[in-house]
């Protein structure tokens, strides 16, 4: 959604509560624990993260908890630039945390949110960044109940660094674990690989390039929900590709597991200008991020009904088979390359770096 | 995708497989010189459809890996440097100098960066005339238009706070080297294409008739490599020798001229050391005295380096195609991309790195 159009009802308007001519910018006071912390918190973050569990401004949050197993995980997000095409460091963080629990196949009930504001930030920055968190704690179904803000001196910061943790519930009959990939079930990938990266890429300083390649943060708890609902513990494992991508994600399933991967490249989505934008930087998409999509393996019988749903499911629309999993050479991933050829798919040692030529 | 698709056609790489098979009826032993083929055939696959009669060695045109490691030292110790900001190919950062690499100043407090070209160093200086701008000028042909690019451009500029470090190597005199070796085994070679796009073929001519081998310029995808691989049998099994064009595409037998006419008006041709082989005579370029005041080595004044290679590393062997990465007792043990004792192990172009990520054994 563009900022010209409204805001839907229930979501925080585009006026920042805290006007300009008050503190344009974040100063280290609004982290001192007095009146401009208060404000701050009353007048942009409640306001944005209205909810019965946040309203009470208590030290914490309690919460109400339907039966199960509770999921909890944690994420910080450091993103530079703040805003990309697609997304932002605030709807990141949201969708970071409550994917990590979808893994877990966790349906998710309540996130936390701790900032650290650098000095200086200006305050328009930080209600677009919290406006997003709403909105996409509200697509996700999913309230922020508690919080807190520290800010850092000029130069300590990179703008606003964020950390979310989330609890979740895992409802009976649902158990997903890597280690629980067995020789013949399939290999299911929810969409196109390394979008993430590629548009974080796109506006980087020094490396800008025209493109339209957006990042696809996305919340997958609906995805994995509607997967869970109708296959329970036929899915045997789910994984988010994120830092380090696809290669990283399948070599942790098939090292926990001790099985071998087997993947046919051929099969992986991957859109025209990603693919192209990695040929010329020189970077392979298996490494490169993703924010919205989510590797199932599921027993063999299950695959085709996992396809479909997962392709009847907006985010999932071009879910893809990519593989199977088999006894032989466990702990490793096997890739059968488009020109016919065999190549193994290994974990990434640092950072992908660009080549010289 | 256009222009890349049709070179990883699986149909087309399997008739050049068949074609390859039927044409060879003894050992040949070819070398690829640039690590960005090594790669390809490692990571496609492709080397391992050949047939077992062939056998494919790693050449030196991997541009850091040649770097010599006292150029590295002299980079490490001008990027520690209050006041400068060194830029450089991301490719670089990782290599290890004697006792740390680029990213390890970075981490102790050195403003260096990663630009994708030259010309943004340039940006740079202008944009922090306060500071001193330091790009490490490495690479073989295919980097240095660029690099003689951005000194020209820091000249016409008037730019008095931008140098390059300048490290620059070339492929033809290497290949002399490699052939002139008495344990060379390399009987014919995959020229690589890019250097060739700048360079011409022209070059390649007086080597492969007075060394009696084919030499076929070639591209970097899988198709392009297998269709090298079989233009350089095909004239090894019918007792030919000469230079062969397979990157038609991109490359012409006088290259990119007015590339040329810039490098030759910024660079004179020198004497350089390559790391793990030694000096080679007439094999780099050097800033031209003209152009002497973007000369970062002699701008900086870091004192005397004194460079210690691991007696371990076996990098330069390899470069020659005398030995393969697997051979070193090393490799994947004491010698790995978090712990290199050796470039060819963190280079995107290097055959160690190539060999470890895509796990190969002997």
């Amino acid at each position: 959604m563009s900022d010209a159009q409204l805001p839907p009802a229930g979501l925080p308007g585009l006026q920042c509560p805290i006007p300009r001519s008050e503190y344009p910018q974040v100063t280290l006071a609004h982290g001192g624990g007095g009146r401009l912390t208060h404000a701050l918190i009353e007048r942009m973050f409640l306001a944005a993260f209205r909810n019965p569990a946040l309203e009470p401004l208590h030290d914490g949050a309690v919460l109400e908890v339907p039966a199960g197993r509770l999921a909890l995980s944690t994420d910080s997000y450091v993103v530079s630039p703040l805003f990309f095409p697609g997304g932002d460091i605030g709807s990141l963080a949201v969708h970071g945390t409550v994917n990590d629990l979808a893994m877990c196949g966790a349906q998710p009930l309540a996130l936390t949110a701790g900032f650290v504001l650098e000095e200086g930030l200006p305050m328009d920055d930080l209600w677009r960044i919290v406006r997003s968190m709403a909105r996409a704690a509200k697509d996700a179904g999913v309230n922020i109940v508690t919080g807190d803000t520290k800010v850092v001196d000029r130069g300590k910061g990179d703008g606003v660094f964020i950390n979310t943790t989330g609890i979740g519930i895992v409802p009976e009959g649902v158990h997903i674990a890597p280690a629980r990939a067995r020789p013949g079930d399939r290999v299911l990938l929810s969409g196109r690989i390394a979008d993430h990266g590629v548009a974080i890429l796109s506006v980087r300083e020094g490396l800008s390039f025209e493109t339209t390649i957006e990042s696809d943060s996305a919340a997958l708890n609906g995805l994995v929900g509607a997967l869970l609902g109708a296959l329970g513990e036929r899915v045997h494992v789910l994984r988010d590709p994120t830092r380090g991508g696809m290669a990283s994600a399948v070599n942790e399933i098939a090292a926990s597991a001790k099985v071998g991967l087997r993947l046919e490249e051929r099969a992986i989505p991957l859109a025209e200008q990603v693919r192209g934008a990695c040929e010329i930087l020189g970077l392979d998409p298996l490494y490169v991020a993703n924010e919205g999509k989510c590797l199932a393996i599921v027993a063999p019988g299950a695959a085709e009904q996992a396809l479909a749903l997962l392709r009847a499911h907006p985010l999932g629309r071009e879910a893809a088979l990519i593989g199977e999993v088999v006894a032989d050479h466990p702990g490793r991933v096997m890739m059968r390359s488009r020109v016919g050829g065999t190549r193994i798919v290994d974990m990434l040692s640092g950072e992908q770096l660009p080549r010289i030529c | 995708m256009r222009f890349v698709d049709e070179y990883r056609d699986e149909a087309a790489a399997r008739k050049y497989v068949e074609l390859i098979g039927r044409t060879v009826t003894r050992p040949w032993t070819l070398m690829e010189i640039c690590g960005g083929q090594t790669h390809t055939f490692i990571k496609s696959g492709v080397d391992r459809l050949l047939p077992a009669s062939l056998t494919l060695v790693h050449g030196p045109g991997c541009p850091v890996c040649v770097t010599p490691l006292e150029s590295i030292d002299r980079a490490l110790a001008i990027a520690a440097r209050p006041g400068v900001i060194f830029t450089s190919f991301g490719d670089m950062l990782r290599v290890p100098g004697s006792t740390t690499d680029l990213l390890g100043v970075k981490a102790r407090g050195g403003d260096v960066r990663m630009v994708y070209s030259p010309l943004d160093a340039v940006k740079l200086a202008q944009k922090h005339p306060e500071r001193e701008v330091v790009f490490f000028a490495v690479g073989f042909e295919t980097t240095a238009p660029a690099n003689a690019m951005a000194v020209w451009q820091a000249e016409k500029l008037g730019l008095g706070n931008f140098s390059i470090l300048c490290s620059h190597v070339l492929v033809p005199p290497a290949m002399e080297a490699i052939l002139g070796s008495p344990a060379s085994r390399v009987q014919g070679f995959l020229a690589a294409g890019h250097v060739c796009a700048v360079m011409g073929y022209r070059e390649y001519e007086p080597i492969a008739a007075r060394h009696r081998v084919p030499i076929v310029v070639t591209g970097f995808e899988p198709l392009d490599l297998l269709q090298g691989v079989y233009l350089a049998v095909r004239a090894l099994e019918e007792g030919r020798a000469g230079v062969e064009n397979q990157y038609a595409r991109v490359v012409t037998r006088e290259g990119n001229r007015p590339a040329q006419a810039l490098m030759k008006q910024v660079f004179e041709v020198c004497d350089r050391a390559w790391r793990g082989i030694g000096v080679i005579p007439a094999s780099g370029y050097a800033l031209r005295p003209a152009y002497a005041r973007f000369d970062a080595g002699k701008r900086f004044d870091v004192g005397a380096i004194t460079a210690q290679e691991s007696p371990l590393c076996i990098a330069g062997q390899i470069m020659q195609g005398l030995r393969k990465p697997h051979d070193c007792p090393a490799f994947g043990a004491l010698c790995t991309p978090e712990h290199p004792l050796g470039a060819p192990m963190v280079s995107s172009e290097g055959a160690c790195a190539a060999y470890h990520q895509y796990a190969r054994t002997p």
